[in-house]
C-alpha cells in the first residue's frame, strides 16, 4: 500500500516542525513554501527570548533536516494552487514557480548573484539592506537556490543583461523555464501559514514613514542581527549614529480599537529581549519600554524581565504614548507621554524609537482558507470550531491548522500546535484504514 | 588503522567568527597540522552550501576524519555527523571544534588573541580527531505500547491520540476518576460553561477504547529501562501491576496554591477562585453584593516569581459571573498587569469590563489591604492612577492563586531520570523547539506538569506528545546514542565504584564470561541504559573504563597538543 500523504502549506517554524513529525512516523509530506526559502519568520529574528539562543543557530538545523529528509518533498517557491475532494482524498495542485534557475545544474555558488548589477529592497531585511534581481534571500537559505525576479530583472524588462548566465559555470541560468504544476493525491492537510506585520504607517501619531528614526522591530531585529544588513551594529537611519536611548513602544496597532482589538502575545517579550540586546551591544545604551500591561506569562518570562531591569537597565514606563514628533536641529524622535504613576503629560527625547507592530494572519491565509472552505474569524486567523477541546482541528475534517495563522502565539506555542497538528494528522490517517 | 587524512572546515558564521576571529589565518593554520590533507572556510558551514562542501570534499579528499570548528554540538553536532554518514564516512569520525561559544563570542574586544585561540581549539580537536574511532549505533526495537501517567485533559487526549493510531496505552491515573482539576471547576473560560459534560464525553472515550487499559486509582512504583524498552510497575489499588512499554508521556498536572496571604483560612469570607468555584457548584453562595477579587496572590513575587498564566482568566470569568448572578453586585478585580494575551483572552476581558466588572491595578510594593475583624469588611487599595487610596466594601474577597507543582514530581523526577526546574516543574529538553521532549530519550511531557496550562494549551500538548511518542513507535527500531563507557575486564578490580555512581543503573557486577578470566567479577555496562555521562570512566580507581569518543589517548592528545608535547 502507498504511504499516506500529507500537505503541509507554509515552511515556518510550524510547518516545518509538523512535516518533521509525519516524516519521521513515516508518512509521504509534500512541503509547500511560498518564498524561495523555508524558515518563515523565525529565520529573521536575532536571538529568542528568554534564553537568547540565536533564533538561525537553533532554526538552521531543523531547515536541513527537513531539506533532507527522505520523506518530506521540500516545495518551495510554490504555491497551492487547486484543491479538489476530500474530506481523507483530497487531490492538489501546486504551482511550483519558475526560478528561472535550473535546480539540478545549479551548485549554489552564488557568482550570479555577485555579477548580477540590479538592485531592489531586500524583502528579508525589511527594507534595510538591497538584494539582487537574481537573489537566495539569505545566506542559509534551504534551498540554496537562487531565483530571478522578473520584477527587476533588466533582461525580463528589456531584453538585455544576461549577466547571470554569462557567468554560471553551471549553466544553471534558464530564461525559458516555466512555471510548473505539481499534482498529489494527501490523505490530510496542515495549514500553518503564519503571520505578517502590521503596517503601522496608519498610525499617524508615531510618525512612521515621516520621522526617519522612527523604525518597526522586524527591522530592529535586522540591525541587531550579526548577520544583518549593519552586522548587528546600530545605525539610526537619519546620520547611522549608534543611539544612546532608545525606546520601544508596545501595542502599537494591537489592543487599538481603531486597529487590532487583539493581543498579539509575543511583543513584551520580544521588545524585552531587543532592549537586552540593545544593552549587551552598547552598555551605556539606556532603553525604554511603554507598554499597557507586561504580558510575562511563560516559562522563565518573568525572571527575563527582572534581569532586564536589573541587570540591563531597562526602565518600563507604563503608558501609552499620544504622539511622537522629530527635534528637527537632531532628527531626535521625540515621545509623548502621560506618566501614569506621576499623573503628569511629558515628553522624552530619544535616539530611536521602535514600534512593536501588531502581527497579523499572513496575506495568504485568506487565499488558501478559502480554496479549503475554512472561513476566518473577525481578525482574518484561521477559525477553530472548538478551540478549547478541538485546538487544532478547523471545521473541515482532514484539515488542521497551526502556529500564528489560527492565533497569535510564540515560538513554543506554535512548535507545540504544530505537533499537535501532526499527531491530529495521524490519528486521522489511522480511522481510514 | 588507515593513516588519518582530516578535512578541517571553518566557519565564519557570518560576522558572529570572521567578523572577530581571522578565519582565512586559522584555515592557513590548519592546512599545516599532522594529518591534515584538506582546509578550507565557509560562509556559515550549516548552510547548504557548507553541508555540500563537506561531502563533496570527503569523496574528493578521501577525508577519513572531518573536523568542524564552528559552534556548539548541542545544535549542531547531528547535522554535520549526518553530512558525513551521507558522504559514506562513519558519523563517528566527526569532531566538533566550538571557536564562537567559546572563542569569538567572549573575547570580542581582543582580536588577535582569539584568533589565536581559535588556532589552538583547532589544533587540539585535529589532535583528537586522529584518534577517533568508527562506532556503531546500537539499534533496539520499540515495544509497541505507551504508557501515559495523569489522567487530566493533557493526559487522556495524549492516550485517546495514541491508541487511535492503533497502539496500546497504560493510562495510570492517581485519583479514583478520570478529569484532574477540570472536575474542580464550575464553569470554564472562555465559553462560560459547565466542565463536566465536556469531560464527560472524553472519559467515556477513554474509558470505553480498547486499545487503552486504565490503571486507577494507581501510582508509578518503578520504572527502568530504556527508549523502546521500558520495565514498569504500578501499584494499583494495593496491587502491583506490571507491564512494558515503548515510551512514556508524564502529564502528571498541577496544584493550586492555598495562601497564606489576606487573612485566607482565619476569616469565613475569603476564599481562592478554586473555593469559589466549589460553592458556586454546589450551590452554597447565595447572594453577594460586593465582591473584591485580588490576582497574584503569592504569584510574581521575590519567592516565586512566575506568572501562573491563567489566573487572570480565571478572575475575569467568576467576576463576570458575579454580576450574571447580581447584576446590581459591585465587582473589582485588583490586578498587577493583566494578562490576557491573543484573541479570545482579550475580547473576554473586553466583555467582562462592558459587563460593569471594575478593574484596578495595584503594585507589589503597595499591596491591598484587608479590613475586618470577625469578617472582611473592606480591602483598601491604592489606585495609582487617580493617586488615592480607595476602601472597597467586601462581602466575599477571592484570591487568585498561582498553580504550584506537585509533591509528587520529585519522586517521579527521580524514578524517571528526568529533569525539574524552576518552580518543580518539570523541565523539557528545550525551551523553544523542544516543548514536550525531555532531553530523556523516550519520554514526554505535557500540561501543567511542564508549566500552568489552560485546557487548550494541555490538549494540544497532550496531542503534541503523543505526536512525538508515536514517532519511535512507528519507526519500530531506534537508535541508540554510541557514545558509551566500556569496560577493559583485564584491568578491572570489581570494586563496584562504578556501579555506585551511575545515574543510570546501566553498570553491573557479574562473572566474567571471557575466556581466561572466567569466573571474575567485574562491572559490565548496558550500553542500551548508558547515556554516555561519563562518571564511571572519571570515578574508576583502576583506568578500567574508557569513555567512547572520550579516550585517555583521544583526550591526552588533545591536552598534549595545547601543552606542545608529542
Amino acid at each position: 500500500m502507498a504511504k499516506k500523504s500529507v500537505l503541509v502549506i507554509g515552511g515556518g517554524i510550524a510547518g516545518i516542525q509538523s512535516s518533521l513529525d509525519l516524516a519521521n512516523m513515516g508518512f509521504q509530506v509534500y512541503l509547500v513554501e511560498k518564498t524561495p526559502s523555508i524558515g518563515g519568520r523565525m529565520s529573521q529574528l536575532d536571538k529568542t527570548f528568554p534564553t537568547n539562543d540565536c533564533s538561525m543557530c537553533i532554526l538552521a538545523p531543523k531547515m536541513i533536516e527537513a531539506s533532507r529528509h527522505p520523506n518530506i518533498r521540500l516545495l518551495t517557491y510554490s504555491e497551492v494552487e487547486e484543491v479538489a475532494g476530500g474530506p481523507g482524498k483530497v487531490r492538489v495542485k501546486i504551482r511550483k514557480k519558475a526560478r528561472f534557475v535550473d535546480e539540478e545544474k545549479c551548485t549554489g555558488c552564488g557568482v550570479c548573484v555577485t555579477k548580477c548589477p540590479w538592485k531592489t529592497d531586500s524583502e528579508f531585511d525589511v527594507g534595510l539592506s538591497k538584494r539582487k534581481a537574481i537573489y537566495t534571500p539569505f545566506a542559509q537559505a534551504v534551498p540554496n537556490i537562487p531565483v530571478i525576479d522578473t520584477e527587476h530583472c533588466v533582461y525580463f524588462l528589456k531584453g538585455t543583461c544576461r549577466a547571470c548566465e554569462k557567468f554560471c559555470e553551471a549553466g544553471a541560468i534558464n530564461y525559458d523555464q516555466e512555471d510548473e504544476i505539481i499534482e498529489a493525491e494527501v490523505d490530510a492537510i496542515i495549514l500553518a501559514s503564519g503571520f505578517d506585520l502590521y503596517d503601522p504607517s496608519g498610525l499617524e501619531e508615531y510618525g512612521y514613514g515621516r520621522i526617519k528614526n522612527v523604525i518597526t522591530a522586524m527591522q530592529y531585529e535586522r540591525m541587531i542581527s550579526a548577520s544583518g544588513p549593519t552586522e548587528g551594529h546600530l545605525e539610526r537611519p537619519s546620520d547611522g549614529k549608534t543611539p544612546k536611548r532608545l525606546a520601544f513602544i508596545q501595542c502599537v496597532g494591537s489592543r487599538d480599537t481603531r486597529h487590532k482589538l487583539y493581543c498579539s502575545s509575543v511583543c513584551c517579550m520580544h521588545a524585552t529581549k531587543e532592549a537586552i540586546l540593545a544593552n549587551e551591544h552598547y552598555p551605556d545604551l539606556k532603553a525604554f519600554i511603554f507598554y499597557t500591561d507586561m504580558r510575562a506569562v511563560g516559562k522563565r518570562f518573568q525572571e527575563y524581565i527582572a534581569r532586564a531591569e536589573q541587570e540591563y537597565g531597562v526602565s518600563y514606563i507604563r503608558s501609552r504614548p499620544s504622539e511622537i514628533t522629530e527635534n528637527p536641529d537632531n532628527g531626535n524622535p521625540i515621545v509623548w507621554y502621560e506618566e501614569t504613576t506621576a499623573r503628569t503629560r511629558t515628553t522624552m527625547e530619544v535616539d530611536m524609537v521602535v514600534l512593536c507592530q501588531a502581527l497579523i494572519p499572513s496575506g495568504s491565509t485568506k487565499d488558501i482558507s478559502d480554496m479549503l472552505h475554512l472561513s476566518l474569524n473577525n481578525y482574518q486567523f484561521v477559525g477553530i470550531p472548538d478551540r478549547l477541546f478541538h485546538p487544532v482541528d478547523t471545521e473541515v475534517p482532514g484539515i488542521f491548522a497551526c502556529g500564528f495563522c489560527q492565533a497569535p502565539q510564540d515560538i513554543p506555542d506554535s512548535v507545540i500546535q504544530a505537533s499537535a497538528a501532526a499527531g491530529r494528522a495521524a490519528e486521522f490517517m489511522s480511522k481510514e484504514d | 588503522m588507515a593513516i588519518p587524512r582530516i578535512g578541517v572546515f571553518i566557519c565564519h558564521c557570518g560576522t558572529n567568527i570572521g567578523g572577530i576571529v581571522d578565519v582565512p589565518q586559522v584555515v592557513e593554520y590548519a592546512k599545516n597540522l599532522p594529518y591534515v590533507v584538506y582546509a578550507e572556510a565557509n560562509m556559515y558551514t550549516c548552510s547548504e552550501e557548507g553541508i555540500s562542501s563537506i561531502k563533496n570534499n570527503i569523496k574528493e579528499h578521501n577525508l577519513n576524519r572531518v573536523v568542524v570548528a564552528s559552534c556548539t554540538p548541542r545544535t549542531h553536532q547531528p547535522l554535520f555527523r549526518n553530512a558525513c554518514a551521507d558522504a559514506g564516512l562513519n558519523p563517528y569520525l566527526f569532531e566538533f571544534v566550538n571557536i564562537r561559544e567559546h572563542c569569538s563570542w567572549i573575547h570580542m574586544q581582543n582580536r588577535r588573541e582569539a584568533t589565536e585561540k581559535a588556532k589552538e581549539l583547532v589544533k587540539m580537536g585535529v589532535a583528537k580527531a586522529r584518534w577517533l574511532d568508527a562506532q556503531e549505533e546500537f539499534k533496539s526495537e520499540v515495544y509497541q505500547a505507551a504508557m501515559v501517567i495523569g489522567g487530566g485533559v493533557a493526559g487522556m487526549s495524549a492516550a485517546l491520540n495514541l491508541a487511535n493510531q492503533g497502539f496500546e496505552v497504560h493510562l495510570v491515573e492517581k485519583e479514583p476518576e478520570l478529569g484532574g482539576r477540570l472536575l474542580k471547576l464550575n464553569r470554564i473560560f472562555t465559553i462560560n460553561k459547565d466542565p463536566s459534560e465536556l469531560v464527560e464525553s472524553i472519559v467515556k472515550a477513554v474509558e470505553g477504547h480498547s486499545k487503552i487499559r486504565l490503571h486507577m486509582p494507581a501510582v508509578v512504583k518503578a520504572a527502568s529501562g530504556y527508549i523502546g524498552n521500558f520495565d514498569i510497575s504500578v501499584d494499583e489499588g494495593g496491587k502491583e501491576v506490571s507491564f512494558k512499554v515503548g515510551v512514556i508521556i508524564v502529564a502528571t498536572g498541577a496544584q493550586v496554591l492555598k495562601p497564606e496571604l489576606y487573612r485566607y483560612g482565619e476569616l469565613a469570607n475569603v476564599l481562592t477562585q478554586l473555593d469559589l468555584e466549589q460553592r458556586l457548584k454546589d450551590g452554597e453562595l447565595g447572594e453577594v453584593q460586593n465582591v473584591v477579587m485580588i490576582n497574584c496572590v503569592g504569584a510574581r513575587i521575590p519567592e516565586r516569581p512566575y506568572c501562573s498564566r491563567l489566573c487572570c482568566m480565571t478572575a475575569i470569568k467568576n467576576a463576570a459571573l458575579m454580576k450574571e448572578i447580581n447584576p446590581a453586585a459591585k465587582v473589582y478585580v485588583l490586578h498587577r498587569d493583566l494578562m490576557t494575551y491573543g484573541v479570545e483572552f482579550e475580547e473576554y476581558y473586553r466583555e467582562a469590563k462592558e459587563a460593569g466588572v471594575r478593574f484596578i491595578r495595584y503594585t507589589l510594593s503597595n499591596p491591598p489591604k484587608v479590613a475586618g475583624t470577625k469578617k472582611v469588611e473592606a480591602v483598601k487599595v491604592y489606585d495609582e492612577l487617580m493617586d488615592m487610596e480607595l476602601e472597597l466594601p467586601c462581602d466575599l474577597l477571592v484570591l487568585a492563586t498561582p498553580l504550584i507543582s506537585n509533591d509528587d514530581n520529585e519522586e517521579l523526577s527521580r524514578m524517571l531520570k528526568v529533569p525539574i526546574g524552576d518552580g518543580g516543574f518539570f523541565l523539557e529538553a528545550h525551551v523553544k523547539l523542544r516543548p514536550v521532549e525531555f532531553a530523556m530519550d523516550g519520554i514526554y511531557v505535557a500540561g501543567s506538569c511542564r508549566w500552568p496550562a489552560d485546557i487548550r494549551e494541555s490538549i494540544a500538548q497532550g496531542y503534541a506528545a503523543a505526536s512525538e511518542a508515536a514517532i519511535p513507535l512507528r519507526q519500530g527500531l531506534v537508535k541508540v546514542e554510541a557514545i558509551t563507557a566500556t569496560v577493559d575486564p583485564k584491568i578491572c578490580k570489581g570494586c563496584g565504584t562504578c556501579v555506585l555512581v551511575c545515574p543510570f543503573d546501566a553498570i553491573e557486577l557479574k562473572e566474567s564470561k571471557i575466556r581466561g578470566l572466567e569466573g571474575k567479577i567485574v562491572s559490565e555496562v548496558n550500553t542500551a541504559l548508558c547515556k554516555g555521562c561519563g562518571l564511571c570512566a572519571a570515578a574508576c580507581p583502576n583506568g578500567a573504563i574508557q569513555q567512547r569518543g572520550f579516550t585517555d589517548i583521544q583526550l591526552l592528545s588533545m591536552v598534549n597538543a595545547l601543552s606542545g608535547k608529542r
